[in-house]
Formats: structure tokens, C-alpha cells, sequence
């Protein structure tokens, strides 16, 4: 008898205990949305998404953010592009040319996870030990380059997650009608996957934007809007954090006000994932 | 006649234009192939390559055990990092581990729809939300609570503490750890759970006992993964955390991460010597634990799993 009420204590408890780190995982993200709008959105003016810095504007004078803006769809647009490139082949090939090799296709798959869980700092600190080897200056695209460097393990990984469900059936019949084997990838594999691939072009698009360690070292920084892939090139992430060290009130404000930018444009991907997924999902051969 | 011979060259033509396509397919896919291959082999290299003027220069054992740190005079010694490294590591998991436990079994085993439904896009947009982010947002609200809750314990400090960085990290790698967990317990057969109930469990036990126990290298392995995550993580904890070049006594003094000390240094370490070989060297550590802990975890998922 004893042991029963124990043992219905103890589920109690514990069952508390599961209720309450749930409601804390909830409430950290809106704490985290309302705590960033309370202080941000004074500060949101339109001059200050678009106009680029004016002289003084690091001292509290006019101007705005649309260089960061600006630089950072540059980056990650140019970066989730060249990922796609690199990332649909691979994960294309793995998943019908070496099909039947799952001992290779396993070891790519794990090599993939452990270049996700390299700190974008370190291919920040690679990429500009290779900028530095070919002589070349912080620019847009060094970063270009470095940002795609850690987003293709994202890219390649989310998209073979889907392309793993493909059935069987539908790649063997397309084969044996007689199509070639990227035939088969372009237009069987792909179209069933799309799904995926829009959620890992989102997903990687969204990390590029973001990060702030790889570009740090690579993209550099300016107060004008790149017009050349050799030019520097200011990033969002890194205009939060040059101005949020400023002893200046008034540029801190700005710092939230341009990180609210950025939480909004985080919260437009999500969403748009979400519901772009969801309406390609409909269509799929089963 | 003429007609036909050249309808058959067409056609020939068009095979040869299919087969060619699928070689350039091929021999492209070959090369993306090539490249990921080869990424995390060049990572290592070019680290090391960069860092190994001053592993020449002082031995390794000095480097990674003397907390001299004079860039100045050419001493480089990277304890207070890597005890701050430690630290905020280790406290972040300390906090957010239970957390994504119980969390964990609340989503799999007791949540109703509607709950999954609320919390799939909660862990999505969290994972999502960029390390600036939650480093302003650390800024904006534990800086100064963090200030108040020392004051009170009778440890006054500014709120850019060790404790700061570490409850920051530990919402960032809330989602990582979550995720990996809801998978993990997932793999666990139903028969086992059914058997379990059936012989008069109740839904406690038979979690406790036969779930838990039987995912236990999973869960290891999520925390493993969730370790490495939080020893890289740059921007958030750089904002928040101090950044004083000292051996951090308590939760309440501010520490410095080996990644702050790259991204804070990388503008003059072109102009000192040995600065830049330094900082790479401290890129490269991350890079070794990093990957030491993220291969360890890996293979304890494939071998559990492969167990189950």
C-alpha cells in the first residue's frame, strides 16, 4: 500500500516536473520574441531600413541600416545558391548512384553530421587562412564562399532525410523504362523531393543570414551597399553587434531596432517553410 | 531514302545527347562528391598548417597548460580559455539538460496532438532564431538579472558573468538536444513498452525502466552532441559573457571562451606576431574537441540503434 502511494507520488512529480520544462521551453521563445520587439521596435523607423549609414551615424546621427540589410541577402542568397549546386548532386548521387553502396553512403551521411557540428567560428578562421593564402581582402565573396562551406552539410542532410523516402518502386520503374540514371534523379527524384530541397534551401538561407562568426572574418565590414563580388560587405548580425557595443544610447537602440529586422525576417522563413512544405507535401506520388 | 537516313542520325544524335547528359550529371555529382569528401580533411590541415609555427615555437603542453597570455611579449598560454570554455559548457548543460529530458518525455509519451502541434513550430523557430539574436537577448534580460541574483547571494558583479553565458547557451541548444532526444526515445520499440504495461506497470515505470534504459547511449549521446554544439557557439556567448583574460573562481566572474577569443582578436592579430598562428591554434582545439565529441555520439546512436 505504501509503495503504491510512493510510487503515485513520485509519477505525480514528475509528471509536474515534464509540464513545467515544457512550459519553460515555451516561454524562453516568447520571452526571447517580446523581450527583443519591447526594446526594438521604438527605435524602428523607415529611414533606418532604407537608407546605408550617414556621416556621424555611429555617434547617434541619421542614417539607417540598409548596407547590413542589404549585404546580408547578398551573402546568404549568393551562398544558399552556390550550396544548392554542390548539395543537390551530392545528395542525388548518394541516394540513387550509390543506392546499393550503403556502407559508403552511411559514411558520408556520418561525415556530413560531423562537418554540421564544426562551430562556424572554425570555417570563419579556415576561411581566412585561405583568403590570406591567395592574397585576397575581406569580400563579399570570400564570404560567399566560407558561409556555402558551412551550409552544405545543413543542405545535403535535410535533403537526403527526404530523398530517403522515395520509394523504391518509383526509381526502379523509371529505370527500367529506359531513362538514364540523372534523368531518373532530375526529373523523378527531384520533383518527388521538392518538399525537402524548399525546406533546406529555407533552412540554409536562414543559417546564412544569421551567422555572424563566419563572416566575421571573411565578409568584413562597410557602411556602403556592395556592387562587386570583391567589395566588403556589410552583414546584419554583425551591424547588431558593432553597434550594441557602443556606449552611445542611441546606437544601442538602433542595435535592437536592426535586431528586430532580423528576427522578422527569421520568422518570415520559418513560416514560409512551413507552409510551402506543407503545400508541395499534397502532391506526392506515395 | 535521304529522309530517313537522317531521321536515324537524329535520333542517333539524340541518344548520344542523353548518354552525354547523364556523363556531365554524373561527373559533376562525382565532383560535389569530391569536394565534401575532402572538406573536413582541408579543415583539419589548413588549421593545423597555420597553427604549427607556434606549436613549433612553445611545446604543446605549455600552450594548453600555462595561463600566461601576454600577445605582446610572445606568451601565449590558453588555460583561462579553456577553463572558461569548460565552465560555461559544462553549466549550460547542467541547466537545459534536465530540462530537455523531462521535455522530451512529455512530447513522446504523454502530450496530446494539439500539444506537438504548438511545439514542433516552438523547437523550429528556436533552432532557427540567429546567435545574435539570443545574445541581445540575453543583454536586454539575464544581464541584469543575473547583476540582482549575485548582489543578493552576496556576489556583486556586473551580470556579464560565466552564469550569464551559460543560461544563454543553454535556450540556444535547447532545440539541438530536444530534437535528438524526441528521436531517440522514438526508436524504442512499442512491443517493449506494451510488454512492460501489460505486466502491471504503470506508465512511470515502465519509462523509467524499460524507455530510459533501453535509450540510455542515445541520451548520452544527445548531451555529447549538445556539448560540442555549446564549445563552438560564438556571437551569444561572446555578448554576454565578460571577456576578461582570467582563470574564472566562481559562476559569478566573467570568463573568456576560446571562441570569443578568436572573434575578438581577429582585427589585430595580423599586426602582432605569432598572434594569428595563436588564434588559429585556438580554432584548431575547437576543431579537435569539437569533432572528437561529435564522432564519439555519432557512434553511439549507430551502435545503439543498431542494437535495438
Amino acid at each position: 500500500m505504501k509503495r503504491k502511494v510512493l510510487q503515485k507520488t513520485e509519477e505525480i512529480f514528475t509528471r509536474f516536473l515534464m509540464v513545467f520544462s515544457t512550459s519553460i521551453i515555451v516561454s524562453a521563445l516568447l520571452l526571447i520574441i517580446v523581450s527583443i520587439l519591447y526594446k526594438g521596435l521604438p527605435s524602428l523607423s523607415w529611414e533606418m531600413i532604407t537608407q546605408i549609414p550617414k556621416g556621424g551615424y555611429y555617434f547617434g546621427k541619421e542614417g539607417g541600416i540598409l548596407n547590413a540589410i542589404v549585404g546580408s541577402l547578398y551573402l546568404a542568397t549568393g551562398s544558399t545558391i552556390l550550396g544548392l549546386i554542390i548539395s543537390l548532386p551530392l545528395a542525388l548521387y548518394i541516394n540513387i548512384h550509390k543506392a546499393k553502396n550503403s556502407k559508403l553512403v552511411n559514411f558520408i551521411r556520418f561525415l556530413l553530421d560531423i562537418l554540421w557540428g564544426i562551430p562556424s567560428i572554425v570555417y570563419g578562421a579556415f576561411g581566412f587562412t585561405v583568403m590570406i593564402y591567395f592574397g585576397m581582402r575581406t569580400s563579399l565573396l570570400a564570404g560567399i564562399i566560407t558561409v556555402t562551406l558551412f551550409i552544405i552539410p545543413i543542405m545535403v542532410r535535410s535533403m537526403d532525410e527526404v530523398m530517403k523516402t522515395v520509394p523504391k518502386g518509383l526509381l526502379e520503374s523509371a529505370l527500367s523504362l529506359g531513362s538514364t540514371r540523372s534523368e531518373t534523379a532530375y526529373k523523378v527524384v527531384f520533383r518527388q523531393s521538392i518538399p525537402g530541397i524548399v525546406t533546406a534551401v529555407l533552412l540554409a538561407f536562414g543559417r546564412g543570414i544569421g551567422d555572424a562568426a563566419a563572416v566575421l572574418f571573411t565578409a568584413g565590414y562597410t557602411d556602403y551597399i556592395p556592387n562587386a563580388l570583391n567589395q566588403p560587405a556589410a552583414t546584419l548580425p554583425l551591424a547588431i553587434f558593432f553597434q550594441l557595443s557602443s556606449p552611445i544610447p542611441e546606437v544601442q537602440n538602433r542595435a535592437y531596432a536592426a535586431a528586430v529586422v532580423l528576427t522578422i525576417i527569421i520568422l518570415i522563413i520559418s513560416v514560409s517553410s512551413r507552409i510551402v512544405s506543407n503545400k508541395f507535401k499534397q502532391r506526392r506520388i506515395k | 531514302m535521304n529522309w530517313k537516313v537522317l531521321s536515324i542520325k537524329s535520333i542517333r544524335f539524340f541518344k548520344v545527347g542523353r548518354i552525354l547528359k547523364d556523363k556531365l550529371h554524373s561527373s559533376w555529382m562525382f565532383v560535389s562528391f569530391i569536394i565534401v569528401l575532402l572538406l573536413p580533411f582541408l579543415l583539419g590541415i589548413g588549421l593545423f598548417l597555420k597553427s604549427n609555427l607556434i606549436i613549433k615555437e612553445e611545446s604543446l603542453l605549455q600552450l594548453l597548460f600555462s595561463s600566461q597570455w601576454h600577445p605582446m611579449k610572445g606568451e601565449f598560454g590558453f588555460l583561462p580559455f579553456i577553463i572558461s570554455s569548460l565552465w560555461v559548457t559544462v553549466l549550460s548543460i547542467l541547466i537545459c539538460g534536465p530540462i530537455c529530458l523531462f521535455s522530451a518525455i512529455h512530447l513522446t509519451h504523454y502530450a496530446k496532438r494539439g500539444m506537438l502541434k504548438i511545439m514542433h513550430p516552438v523547437i523550429d523557430i528556436l533552432a532557427g532564431i540567429p546567435s545574435v539574436i539570443y545574445g541581445v537577448w540575453g543583454i536586454i534580460l539575464i544581464v541584469p538579472f543575473i547583476s540582482r541574483l549575485g548582489a543578493s547571494l552576496g556576489h556583486p558583479n556586473s551580470g556579464y558573468t560565466i552564469l550569464t553565458g551559460a543560461i544563454v547557451l543553454s535556450v540556444m541548444i535547447i532545440p539541438f538536444i530536444l530534437n535528438i532526444l524526441i528521436e531517440v526515445i522514438n526508436t524504442v520499440p512499442q512491443e517493449l513498452e506494451e510488454a512492460s504495461l501489460s505486466l502491471g506497470a504503470t506508465k512511470w515505470e515502465t519509462i523509467k525502466k524499460v524507455i530510459l534504459k533501453k535509450s540510455f547511449p542515445g541520451i548520452i549521446s544527445a548531451f555529447g552532441l549538445g556539448i560540442s554544439r555549446a564549445f563552438g557557439e560564438t556571437i551569444a556567448v561572446l555578448m554576454v559573457v565578460g571577456n576578461v583574460v582570467k582563470i574564472p573562481k566562481g559562476v559569478f566572474q566573467p570568463g573568456y571562451p576560446l571562441p570569443s577569443l578568436i572573434a575578438n582578436n581577429y582585427g589585430e592579430m595580423l599586426s602582432i606576431p605569432m598572434y594569428d598562428s595563436a588564434l588559429m591554434f585556438a580554432a584548431l582545439i575547437l576543431f579537435v574537441v569539437v569533432t572528437a565529441f561529435n564522432i564519439g555520439s555519432r557512434y553511439l546512436i549507430i551502435y545503439s540503434e543498431r542494437r535495438i
